[in-house]
């Protein structure tokens, strides 16, 4: 019998199929993306220079979150989706009240000499506090400072805080400093113990 | 003579051969762009929401501190209460120093002060462990952190 030679497979249509499947693939795969909010500890102080830094009262806002994840703001009970505003109105003081933060006259490169608030978030936590809260809190307030410098950046430059050249958003920073200042927590069981006021800052 | 000629009107095949050149093209790609997860993370976590988050710059600059419940598998053995994973194991608040200047060692002069650490941890943790992470890692002079959260999604 004569050889029968085997019939060739059309490869063409191979390559179509191996194309859909990669182009799903590439549509389908986000790598692995790591976003966060990022912070700066305060460095440790040594115990001799613990000196605790006079603040004014009126410059602080107290924000406390007990151990059932209940908020306190200067000691009234309030919904965190309610601090934006708040926080937001602490810092800019827009009738300058007594019982708000002073604002200080500040050089501010790129701005001049500004009036710069001295207003300071604290915010505590107990030890039974949860961390979803924390970072709901956490973001509330940076929130509120993104909105104040995003205000800034349109009134001032005319255009968001993001397009802004590198030196206007440093002035931009400068104008809003973020104060957010984290006591160590207090553990419910022991009554009266305060931690030190350890002031946490980023530009 | 009539064989040769029937042979010919059938169509030619198209060659195939680039196309394993474009697989192996687009493997490389991938090859590249896919960075493995160099550790098993141990341990449950759930981000917590955020939404003023930034993009983690340099990965390598980077180490993550995992603190959950242990997963389904070693529950049996080591229960549900929250842990604490570095590398690959479980460790606590003391091992934090080596943690970190091992971590130092790798990295370039330079590269030292930009060193961030990264918390991942699953939103019950408690406050007080966090807190005492965060003391740790001031002892250590490691101040840059990140919270890594999860962007909502609606």
């Amino acid at each position: 019998m004569a050889k029968r030679s085997t019939p060739e497979l059309n490869a063409g249509s191979m390559a179509d199929i191996a194309f859909l499947l990669l182009s799903f693939f590439l549509l389908t795969t986000t790598m692995e993306q790591n976003i966060g909010m990022p912070r700066r500890l305060p460095p440790m102080i040594e115990q001799q220079e613990k000196e605790k830094i006079e603040i004014n009262k009126r410059n602080i806002l107290q924000v406390h979150v007990n151990s059932y994840d209940r908020l306190l703001v200067d000691g009234k009970p309030m919904e965190s989706v309610l601090l934006k505003d708040v926080v937001k109105t602490f810092i800019t003081n827009p009738n300058n009240e007594d019982s708000k933060p002073e604002k200080e006259k500040k050089e501010v490169k790129g701005l001049g000499v500004v009036e710069v608030s001295k207003g300071v978030v604290s915010l505590q936590t107990d030890r039974g506090t949860s961390y979803k809260i924390y970072m709901a809190v956490q973001n509330e307030i940076m929130k509120a400072y993104t909105e104040l410098r995003e205000e800034f950046s349109n009134s001032r430059f005319g255009n968001t805080f993001n397009k802004l050249t590198e030196d206007q958003q440093e002035a931009v920073r400068g104008y809003y400093p973020l104060n957010i200042s984290e006591a160590e927590p207090r553990d419910a069981t022991k009554s009266g113990s305060k931690g030190g006021g350890t002031t946490k800052r980023r530009r | 003579m009539k064989l040769a000629k029937k042979k010919k009107k059938q169509g030619g095949s198209y060659s195939s051969s680039s196309m394993s050149d474009i697989v192996f093209m687009l493997l490389f790609f991938f090859m590249v762009t896919t960075t493995m997860r160099d550790e098993e993370i141990m341990v449950k976590i759930k981000l917590p929401e955020a939404t003023e988050i930034a993009k983690l710059e340099r990965k390598d600059l980077t180490c993550y501190i995992n603190v959950g419940a242990p997963i389904d598998a070693l529950q049996s053995k080591l229960g549900t209460d929250t842990r604490m994973q570095l590398n690959d194991k479980f460790s606590t608040i003391n091992d934090i120093r080596d943690f970190v200047a091992a971590k130092r060692e790798q990295l370039s002069e330079a590269d030292r002060v930009q060193l961030t650490i990264a918390f991942r941890m699953d939103e019950e943790t408690r406050m007080g462990m966090v807190t005492d992470v965060k003391q740790e890692l001031r002892r250590c002079q490691a101040l840059k952190i990140n919270y890594l959260a999860n962007q909502p999604s609606n």
